[in-house]
């Protein structure tokens, strides 16, 4: 019960948010998409810098435990290509249709009603998958410190100065 | 133009406070964000209201449990903080059709409800296959450096730029 309830509590707070980004709109979704508007990039990065920072100086102390999903390449890849061309035509992704949902934007109900649809045919499909793509290219649970040897501490820096930087051309050039 | 998406935040400002609230939940509950598995999860409730026996023998259903947890609760919430959110700063708009969309093809109601559902559809699919979606992936999985999240998150890009670009044209 108490699992629910941070649940309720987490999304709540992070519904509010998306929302005060105007983050969950079709324009800003699809704005990105046709490279004209990057309000969702500035929010999503900014939220895996905090994020990023904060979560390794907890693993540090030993207060959280990381929860990484494995590395399969063609089902990354596949999967990844798949999902982009289905976001582009809807402009809504799981989370935030949800959210637009929320704030009026109903036609975010197809989605929703859409993506149970594409689950129930995944559930369907994924024996074969299972046997076939899921197996291709498997790597298991890896990081980039893992891959490239090295102390988180080293990569994290210069994803920092990586994202501002693009902050910085991102509002020179008013995206 | 809409003057009251004036109320909203700097992206940069709500989007470093979302990643607070991201390690307030790993640290309080142990939960990373993540969405589409609820949406699994929902379609085996369904599924299971109408045939009970079929559901329990789809493998993936028994990996993905069909049940309220801690992310479906999470997804719900998304809901209500931004009905909330916007409720409270008049950004509420009962609206049927996006402005990009309809300025691009048009007031019928149909030819969106068709694309967002087949779009839905397309997309979930590769969520799942995919292992995640912008939220397990893009988020959970960046900020902890898995090579997984970012191959996904480049992936997810490059599909909806195609995408766009196919519905949009060049600009």
């Amino acid at each position: 019960m108490k699992v629910l309830i941070y649940g309720l509590v987490t999304g709540i707070f992070f519904g509010f948010f998306l929302q005060k980004g105007r983050v969950l709109r079709y324009d800003k979704q699809l704005g990105a998409l046709r490279l004209i508007d990057m309000t969702i990039v500035k929010f999503m990065l900014s939220t895996v810098l905090v994020g990023m920072v904060g979560v390794y100086i907890l693993k540090d102390l030993g207060l959280v435990t990381l929860s990484v999903k494995p590395t399969n390449l063609a089902a990354n890849i596949i999967g990844g290509l798949i999902f982009g061309a289905g976001w582009g035509l809807l402009g809504y992704c799981p989370g935030t249709s949800a959210g637009a949902f929320g704030e009026g934007r109903w036609d975010s109900l197809w989605g929703i009603l859409g993506m149970l649809v594409g689950a129930a045919i995944f559930a369907e499909v994924y024996p074969t998958l299972k046997t076939s793509i899921l197996t291709w290219g498997t790597f298991g649970n890896i990081t980039l410190p893992q891959v490239l040897g090295v102390n988180h501490w080293a990569i994290v820096p210069i994803f920092l100065v990586g994202a501002l930087v693009l902050f910085w051309w991102f509002e020179k050039k008013g995206l | 133009m809409d003057f009251r998406e004036d109320n909203g935040w700097s992206p940069y400002l709500a989007g470093a406070l979302s990643g607070v609230v991201l390690v307030l939940s790993v640290w309080i509950a142990g939960k990373f964000f993540g969405a589409s598995t609820s949406f699994v999860r929902s379609a085996g409730l369904i599924e299971k209201f109408f045939n009970p026996e079929r559901v329990s023998q789809i493998a993936y259903f028994k990996s993905k449990v069909p049940k309220i947890e801690w992310q479906w609760m999470f997804v719900f919430g998304i809901f209500l903080g931004s009905l909330i959110s916007s409720i409270t700063s008049s950004s509420f708009r009962w609206q049927a059709l996006p402005d990009m969309w309809e300025n691009r093809f048009g007031t019928s109601r149909t030819k969106r409800a068709i694309v967002a559902f087949l779009g839905a559809a397309v997309a979930m699919f590769g969520a799942r296959l995919a292992g995640g979606c912008p939220s397990g992936h893009g988020l959970s999985g960046s900020a902890q450096l898995a090579v997984s999240g970012y191959i996904a998150l480049i992936c997810f890009f490059a599909g909806g730029l195609v995408v766009a670009r196919i519905l949009y044209g060049g600009r």
